[in-house]
């Protein structure tokens, strides 16, 4: 009873942060039709900044700082490359993000090599939040679910009810009506591009110390918040929402069962689990969970 | 009947082509020019494959590795059952063997993957291609988890006293196999299906509307793409002795987009390009630079935001300037942006390689350039060069802008002759 409790709490804190991550990505394809193939190298970029700052700072200012940094170098990238290449369409657009994921990649494994480095959870967020029939459930995971959530709303508050949102809102249907209104429409897009890179950071920031810094990091949480995408329908927030918390759950609750079927342990096919539901959903809902949109 | 007059131009550049494969490691007799050219023959048939999917049908694919990767497996285990006596066939015709896997996977995968286009698209491929992967890693009995399987290609009787141990008779073999295929897909870009992959990628509504079913169309593509792709896995297998899940990974599938876009997307011979360089950036440049796939990226993105059809299409462009005659006045121009290329590529090159002494544990972090040593560790070199980078990069921009003014004049003179 105790391990499903906690298995069900430790898989929505998990897919919390993937939900963070996916839902920069879908606000961003929905809005210019980028699929940003880097975004998992912001996510990645965020917890090396964030390793970075709490070695010379501290962890809270890092919270703070590391997100922003990426946030501008999103901007940058939407600025300088995605506006150049927007004019050779999607194909280019999403070969772009690519090149630029490799980059990333490479930049990381050559300013902090190819090791994990040793980004901590600060002290204060060290140790057992409460206990639930004999097992602990530690303090930081409790914190990532908050930021989360905080974020979350945030980001549900600022697109409902500001006016920036408001007209972000009106530029993912009618980018042209938007623009003739007198909203510099561009702007709003690298806006956007480096919102959803920051919020990548962020979800680096508290995700790189849950689990581990490395220069794979990237290349292991890209492809299943591909699949989250996919599964929850191309361009839904909502569907994005779901899959998340499906997925995060299903993973966690994978690798902690010592089930077999014929002789592979359930734990042992957890990788393949969520591209397995991504081909399933396509054969049956080719859609996705909530997509509107056709491909 | 309709009258078809023999295309010569077209018979001259396949000869040529042959001819450069057999003419190849009579020029270049190095065992490692040799081991570089049987590499590069292989990645043209996957690279051509490729773009069956990119350039003639619209599909951007993240997993195309997949299917050579797969091809290879079942090639290496024909090779080692035929080693233990179980299985006789000659090797020459293994390629046909991973082909033919290719495609029993490329119809497998090919009917979830090809129920999307566009971006969707892209991304199942990526999906699948990450469940292969696991999955390979998943059952070590048949794929031999992370080391892989090995085996020996010298098996069964020679083949017109060829047995395929020395790396020459592996060459032509390779050769021999890549011109089949290049001339092969090439007919297929000629047929029917070739033209109606290219009517799916333009405008699937209209193709729809003119009765055609895209999603059938996608698939037999992705099938037939397959079937190459294996045939490719099939001589890297050959080549390597050996397949791993490196083989079905996303790094390989990266490289072949990456080699075939650096090549030329629009161009048939344009991934064929695109592989030599590539296969050249990867084996020259890892020799001297642990940075080489930063290079290797950065060049990518180059191409992705200022050429995008292809190192081909720069060589195309200048052909209608040199029938009108009128090169020699851009001379100068592309020289003066070369230049300030090379500066900006200077630039670029020292700020990289000082941030890896940097970071590399135990690397030296004293550098020389022309004679002068330097400590990466202090100040000066750093300034140094983000002066030369930022002063390649300015007149770079003052220099392409030349260009382009000089090519624009060139282009409109021409149009204004052709008009009247």
């Amino acid at each position: 009873m105790e391990f499903v409790l906690v298995q069900t709490l430790n898989g929505i804190s998990y897919g919390l942060l993937l939900f963070m991550l996916s839902s920069g990505l879908t606000l961003v394809f929905s809005l210019m039709g980028v699929l940003n193939f880097a975004h998992a190298s912001f996510y990645m970029l965020g917890a090396y900044f964030a390793y970075q700052i709490s070695v010379k700072i501290g962890f809270w200012p890092a919270l703070v700082i590391a997100p922003l940094l990426v946030g501008a170098i999103g901007m940058l990238v939407e600025r300088y490359g995605l506006r150049t290449v927007h004019k050779h369409g999607h194909v280019a657009e999403l070969l772009f993000t690519f090149g630029l994921a490799y980059l990333i990649d490479e930049a990381v494994h050559l300013v902090w090599g190819r090791q994990a480095v040793p980004y901590r959870v600060p002290d204060e967020l060290d140790g057992p939040l409460f206990q639930i029939m004999g097992s602990q459930y530690p303090i930081y995971r409790g914190f990532m679910m908050l930021v989360s959530v905080a974020m979350l709303v945030a980001i549900w508050l600022a697109l409902t009810r500001t006016r920036i949102g408001l007209v972000i809102q009106a530029a993912l249907t009618h980018p042209q009506t938007v623009e003739a209104l007198g909203h510099n429409v561009p702007r709003v897009f690298m806006l956007v591009f480096g919102g959803g890179a920051a919020l990548a950071g962020l979800a680096g920031v508290i995700g790189g110390n849950a689990f581990v810094t490395d220069p794979g990091m990237a290349a292991a949480v890209g492809p299943i918040i591909f699949v989250i995408v996919v599964v929850g329908g191309m361009g839904s927030l909502a569907g994005a929402f779901i899959a998340s918390l499906l997925i995060g759950c299903m993973q966690t609750f994978a690798v902690s069962l010592d089930w077999s079927l014929g002789g592979i342990s359930i734990a042992q096919a957890a990788p393949v689990l969520p591209y397995l539901l991504m081909v399933l959903l396509l054969i049956f809902r080719p859609k996705g969970l909530m997509g509107t949109r056709e491909g | 009947m309709r009258f078809t007059p023999l295309n010569l131009g077209r018979w001259i550049l396949w000869s040529a082509t042959a001819l450069v494969f057999i003419a190849a490691p009579l020029v270049f007799t190095s065992g490692f020019s040799l081991t570089m050219m049987t590499q590069m023959g292989t990645l043209i048939i996957f690279a051509l494959s490729y773009n069956m999917l990119l350039g003639q049908g619209g599909m951007l694919s993240f997993g195309h590795a997949v299917y050579s990767g797969l091809g290879a497996y079942v090639v290496v285990h024909t090779l080692n059952l035929m080693g233990k006596g179980s299985v006789v066939f000659p090797v020459v015709l293994l390629p046909l063997v991973g082909g033919l896997a290719g495609l029993v996977f490329g119809v497998l995968f090919g009917y979830v993957t090809t129920r999307r286009a566009g971006t969707t698209f892209a991304l199942i491929s990526l999906g699948v291609g990450e469940m292969v992967f696991a999955c390979v890693l998943m059952f070590p009995g048949f794929f031999g988890g992370e080391a892989g399987v090995s085996t020996n290609r010298v098996v069964g009787k020679p083949f017109f006293g060829l047995t395929f141990g020395p790396a020459l008779q592996v060459y032509y073999l390779v050769a021999v196999w890549c011109f089949l295929s290049m001339v092969a897909m090439f007919a297929l870009t000629q047929t029917p299906l070739g033209r109606m992959a290219n009517a799916v990628r333009d405008n699937p509504e209209r193709a729809e509307f003119v009765g055609y079913n895209t999603q059938r169309v996608r698939f037999l593509q992705l099938v037939l793409s397959s079937f190459f792709a294996g045939v490719s896995g099939a001589l890297s297998c050959i080549n390597f002795e050996i397949v791993s899940a490196e083989n079905v990974s996303a790094i390989r599938s990266g490289g072949v987009l990456l080699a075939t876009y650096i090549g030329g997307v629009p161009f048939f011979f344009g991934p064929v390009v695109g592989s030599i360089v590539f296969v050249f950036f990867i084996v020259a440049l890892s020799g001297f630079t642990k940075a080489w796939l930063l290079y290797l990226g950065l060049f990518f993105v180059l191409i992705v935001l200022y050429a995008p059809g292809g190192l081909a299409s720069l060589v195309l462009m200048q052909f209608p300037l040199i029938r009108a005659g009128r090169w020699r006045e851009l001379l100068l121009p592309y020289a003066l942006a070369g230049l300030a290329g090379l500066v900006a590529l200077a630039g670029v090159i020292g700020l990289v390689e000082m941030v890896y002494r940097l970071s590399e544990p135990g690397a030296s972090t004293v550098l020389s350039v022309l004679g002068v040593s330097f400590d990466a560790r202090t100040a000066p070199p750093w300034f140094a060069f983000a002066a030369v980078l930022a002063a390649g990069l300015i007149a770079l921009r003052i220099t392409t802008r030349r260009v382009g003014e000089r090519w624009g004049a060139i282009q409109a003179d021409l149009l204004a002759k052709a008009a009247g």
